[in-house]
């Protein structure tokens, strides 16, 4: 029993990272039905901004996380800016391909500046390094953190889609781009912010990942990436309740699939799983199709 | 109100539309009809800024508009119900009715035009909170409109608004309509239904594969052998 509780303890700190990062490539696919590929290098460009920002400016973690948050949201916006927005009326497979460039530029721009070798973020001190137990269940600052700085995201990014005018204005360009226009909605606008919103959430997931696994590098970006798509898609992509769910799915089902011995087999059980969803529910576990209306 | 001189539009190598002209005065519902492919739908989408023109010009109310963006044209006073409704389906019937404001600012004045959207249409405000693709196919064709009345127009545009609906609810949206423009609203509305069209129309044009071959009153075109044959079949 105190076994289960601490997987899912450990599961909920691992799927919160993908959830955050799920949240980005269903923001975008709902929006303009690209799977940005250079998503999850958006999420390790975060990681090291917040490795510069806590081990080479010594600054704490709260303005080290707004840091890498702000500076992934003008990232984002600019290789949209660049890379997607001219391809905006091109075949869809134009775009994806050109994520996938993006996707190796960062990284590769990211080796030659900082080079291959691994980083590792300081040892976390007094607070920070704090661990708590319950009986036999150990819970560390950094998991609790990790979990309730996602759950603030989350509900931030919440209010921001329902009740703000631009998340009004996003979930209307997702839901038929041309009615939006008619309504004076100004949809490159509009899609910037989309992508501004998913990169400050990629940056978050980069920084909590360097405090609570310690090294990074230039290519942590691809499987985290890969198993948070398959998050999205899990719950539904284009959905955002989908991407949340589905992170934390993933997330528990990887860490019991490795903490109860077969940790070689985590990540095959993690596509196993899309090609599975794909197979029973390929809308996702959320997603329903809606049919014309007479 | 409008006019348009000279409009061209291609698709790739497609000329969809040829050179057309027309005008729509202050307080008048005009109707463009004619068969499908003729241009009906690219002509409203041109005028609402969603398609590029390759030539010629959109103006209103004396002012060139050809060259701005369709939010520009929304803020000058042109909305357009386009066709097959595009209700925004996830949202809520009072959340489509909000973002057909969405440039506005003036709060008291968009619930008055809330409120006027409701009494209108009362079965929406009986509907606010429950997502337009619950709505049947007759009242997401009223959260159409009364979502594109709520950027108080000068000039509406009407795509087919009696398309897939039941003949009694196509006699209530043409009776709507008809009440719209008495309060003010300047109509151009593109329809199949002639007959229904000419009916409630001041004046109308015909198209066909991209030009207008013929124009009058509404009255006119209803007797009016041409027509007859091809669209009110008589």
């Amino acid at each position: 029993m105190e076994q289960l509780i601490q997987q899912i303890i450990n599961g909920i700190s691992l799927g919160s990272i993908y959830a955050l990062i799920a949240l980005g490539y269903t923001m975008v696919y709902g929006i303009i039905k690209l799977i940005n590929f250079a998503h999850c290098d958006i999420y390790m460009i975060g990681a090291y901004i917040g490795y510069v920002c806590m081990s080479k400016l010594g600054l704490g973690f709260l303005p080290s996380l707004l840091a890498s948050m702000l500076f992934c949201t003008v990232l984002g916006i600019t290789i949209e800016r660049i890379a997607y927005r001219p391809l905006r009326n091109a075949t869809r497979i134009a775009a994806l391909i050109t994520a996938i460039g993006v996707s190796l530029f960062l990284e590769y721009t990211t080796m030659f500046f900082a080079s291959a070798n691994v980083r590792t973020y300081p040892s976390m001190t007094g607070f920070m390094a704090k661990t708590y137990k319950i009986g036999d269940i150990v819970i560390s600052t950094q998991q609790i953190l990790i979990a309730v700085i996602t759950v603030i995201l989350m509900v931030l990014l919440q209010v921001i889609v329902k009740k703000t005018k631009i998340g009004k204005a996003m979930r209307a360009v997702s839901m038929d781009k041309d009615a939006a226009e008619l309504m004076g909605i100004n949809v490159d606008t509009t899609i910037s912010f989309t992508f501004a919103l998913g990169s400050a959430l990629a940056g978050a997931a980069g920084i909590l990942v360097g405090i609570y696994y310690n090294s990074i590098n230039p290519l942590m970006g691809v499987l985290p990436g890969l198993k948070a798509f398959v998050a999205a898609v899990f719950g539904g992509i284009g959905i955002i309740p989908g991407a949340m769910l589905g992170g934390y799915v993933i997330g528990i089902i990887e860490v019991f699939v490795s903490g109860y011995g077969y940790s070689m087999y985590r990540d095959a059980v993690v596509f196993a799983i899309l090609i599975l969803i794909l197979i029973v529910r390929p809308a996702g576990l959320l997603g329903k199709n809606t049919g014309e209306k007479v | 109100m409008l006019e348009i001189n000279n409009l061209n539009v291609h698709f790739g190598v497609i000329h969809a539309l040829k050179g057309i002209s027309l005008t729509v005065n202050d307080g008048e519902i005009v109707t463009l009809i004619g068969a499908n492919g003729a241009g009906k739908t690219t002509t409203l989408r041109t005028i609402s800024g969603l398609k590029k023109p390759t030539s010629g010009d959109i103006i209103l109310n004396g002012e060139n508009i050809t060259g701005m963006s369709a939010q520009q044209r929304v803020n000058k006073g042109i909305s357009h119900a386009p066709e097959g409704r595009r209700v925004f389906p996830a949202m809520t019937v009072l959340e489509n009715l909000e973002m057909g404001a969405y440039l506005r600012k003036d709060k008291p004045e968009i619930a008055r035009d809330l409120k006027m959207v409701y009494d209108l249409f009362p079965v929406l405000s009986d509907r606010q909170k429950q997502p337009a693709g619950t709505l049947s196919g007759g009242e997401q064709q009223m959260l159409a409109i009364g979502r594109a009345l709520m950027s108080r127009p000068k000039i509406l545009l009407l795509d087919e608004p009696s398309m897939g609906l039941a003949p009694l609810l196509v006699q209530e949206i043409f009776n709507i309509i008809r009440g719209v423009n008495k309060a003010g609203t300047t109509v151009l509305l593109v329809e199949q239904n002639a007959m229904m069209a000419l009916q409630i129309a001041h004046r109308a044009y015909v198209m066909e594969t991209g030009s207008i071959v013929l124009h009058g009153t509404g009255e006119e075109l209803l007797q009016s052998d041409q027509v007859k044959k091809a669209y009110l079949g008589g």
